[in-house]
């Protein structure tokens, strides 16, 4: 038996090193080996026969991985990238091409920045189309990583296009309260838009929904390194030269908004080629910082509660209430996304449910003193605007809340909580192209 | 007699949840489970049985737990939830359907309904 246990031991730790396949999954199929071999001993087989025929009957490394992968996608959440039969084998696209969209994006800011004559004239059609200038080039450059055909790039470009023309055609007037309320919600539809491409030309799919969701945390994780070493990078470029009598301002000029619109491709390209890098990064952080503003919320929805609401509802701080709203559920979804969906409840489940709680008793004070404003003041743009994401909020957490109560309380399974958070996303995209497009015209513009 | 790899996939999951209707069990008595029932027809690919669970467990059809039996490995077990009796509810619709459908066009083969428990 001795021989065996070496052999099971040697296909234990080359099982273990099958991407998808966990500590967890390898015990369950050791058991599994060790019953068949030992029932085919006891048929009269040697031992070594038995563990040759067992292996086999358990099927192939690769085929048993990409199962399982498949069923894991959140363990190793690239089953995009795990080859199968029915998805054809990928070309990787590789970094020449990357940067070739990176470059294309940081070229066409450039041009923009040069036809809108910065910093003399500041136009606002060039911060209406900022989300136009760069994300085109990473739904093309998704578009052209998974192979779409011509249905798929024509429903790639559909939302860009017609953002373009509605965003550019619209008659704005001067200092027009719509138009900035464009210009911050247009990233958001556009963003949403490249889902389209990166979920492979499908939309229905809810693990690839989730997957988008995970793209979106860790890209903003890449995203915010490749500032900060551009932003050292910056500043020892400007210290170092100063001195020299070089115009410095001329130089960040060039640079900064190119490497801003490169950086956007490079990130995502990062996010998809070297996942494992950040796939361990992105748990530790949402463990670290979920606690934290869960502290904060029930704090605040505790001091708010006491101190009522008074006059403190400025127009400040209800931005900055809806900024922190979309903080925490930008949190939750992609600590959900991070999440092992099989697992039991955990500590950390219960701080992110007091979490969505305290942000769900902010958002009704939030609403219910916008919603007092409106009564004496009447519609503006930018309150209808704040009340709507509002309200697409409070359904949102209301039943984040309830769902993951009923998950706690194992009433409910994990899985009906993602559900309902990727059934959700379209509902964010809608609003922030109602926003986009209906809100202007019934403002008139103004 | 050979049965296609599609039809093994798709009887797969109402095969599970009705072997783990008969009480709590482990990958490998389920697969010998499986083999005892269809007399050797249905080959499966042992190891294929595990993601099977895990989406049953994911979908909430089953829970599972681990366990050491007194004389054995450690070794995780799978229990049937009531959404799980449901989807095997629903699924029996599904196939006594679809063999009234068969069994109605394939005259002589009158036997398969009442082997499934409807008639």
């Amino acid at each position: 038996m001795e021989g065996v246990e070496s052999q099971i031991a040697d296909w234990r730790a080359f099982v273990a090193n099958a991407p998808g396949i966990n500590g967890h999954d390898v015990d369950e199929l050791e058991d599994h080996l060790r019953h068949q071999i030992a029932e085919l001993n006891a048929a009269g087989l040697t031992a070594d026969e038995g563990f040759l025929i067992a292996v086999k009957r358990l099927g192939d490394v690769d085929g048993l991985s990409r199962e399982f992968a498949r069923e894991h996608s959140g363990r190793l959440w690239k089953q995009l990238l795990v080859g199968g039969d029915e998805e054809p084998t990928r070309r990787p696209t590789g970094w020449a091409e990357t940067l070739g969209f990176a470059v294309a994006a940081a070229v066409v800011v450039q041009v923009a920045r040069l036809a809108a004559e910065l910093p003399e004239e500041e136009p606002t059609w060039l911060m209406r189309n900022a989300g136009l200038f760069v994300l085109p080039f990473l739904a093309a450059f998704f578009a052209r990583r998974r192979q779409l055909d011509v249905r798929g790039w024509a429903l790639t470009a559909s939302p860009f296009v017609v953002a373009a023309l509605v965003v550019n055609l619209y008659p704005y007037d001067i200092n027009s309260a719509t138009e900035i309320l464009v210009a911050i919600h247009l990233p958001v539809v556009l963003w949403l838009a490249v889902a389209y491409p990166y979920m492979g030309g499908t939309s229905r799919s809810h693990e690839r929904r989730m997957d988008f969701v995970r793209f979106t945390g860790e890209w903003v994780i890449y995203y915010v390194l490749i500032a900060l070493g551009g932003g050292v990078l910056m500043g020892l470029t400007v210290a170092i030269l100063e001195p020299t009598g070089v115009d410095v301002e001329r130089i960040a000029e060039w640079v900064l908004p190119s490497g801003a619109a490169g950086g956007v491709i490079v990130a995502a390209w990062l996010v998809e080629s070297k996942q494992r890098v950040v796939e361990n990064m992105a748990p530790v952080l949402t463990m670290l910082f979920t606690p934290l503003f869960a502290v904060m919320l029930a704090g605040a929805a505790v001091v708010y509660a006491v101190t009522g609401l008074g006059g403190a509802f400025d127009r400040e701080l209800l931005s900055v209430f809806d900024a922190l709203l979309l903080v925490v559920l930008a949190l939750v979804l992609y600590g959900m996304s991070a999440r092992d969906p099989s697992t039991s409840p955990t500590w950390m489940d219960g701080i992110q449910l007091v979490a969505v709680v305290g942000a769900l008793l902010l958002d009704v004070m939030v609403l219910g003193a916008m919603i007092a404003r409106i009564g004496d003041l009447g519609f503006t743009p930018n309150r209808t605007a704040a009340v709507g994401l509002n309200l697409v909020l409070l359904v949102n957490l209301a039943a984040a809340a309830w769902l993951s109560a009923r998950f706690l309380t194992r009433r409910s399974r994990l899985h009906r909580l993602e559900r309902w958070q990727t059934t959700y996303l379209p509902v964010f995209a809608l609003w922030a192209a109602t926003v986009v497009v209906i809100l202007p015209p019934l403002f008139a513009f103004s | 007699m050979h049965i296609d790899k599609d039809l093994v996939a798709a009887s797969a999951t109402p095969l599970v949840l009705a072997i783990l209707a008969e009480g709590e069990s482990y990958g490998y008595a389920i697969l010998k489970r499986v083999r005892a029932l269809s007399a050797g027809e249905l080959e499966w690919t042992d190891g294929m049985l595990y993601p099977l669970l895990h989406r049953l467990r994911r979908l909430g059809y089953v829970t599972t737990e681990w366990r050491t039996p007194p004389e054995g490995r450690r070794r995780q077990y799978y229990m049937l939830t009531d959404d799980g009796r449901a989807a095997l509810a629903d699924q029996q619709r599904q196939w006594v359907a679809v063999t009234r459908a068969l069994n109605d066009v394939w005259p002589g083969s009158g036997g398969l309904l009442t082997a499934l428990g409807e008639a």
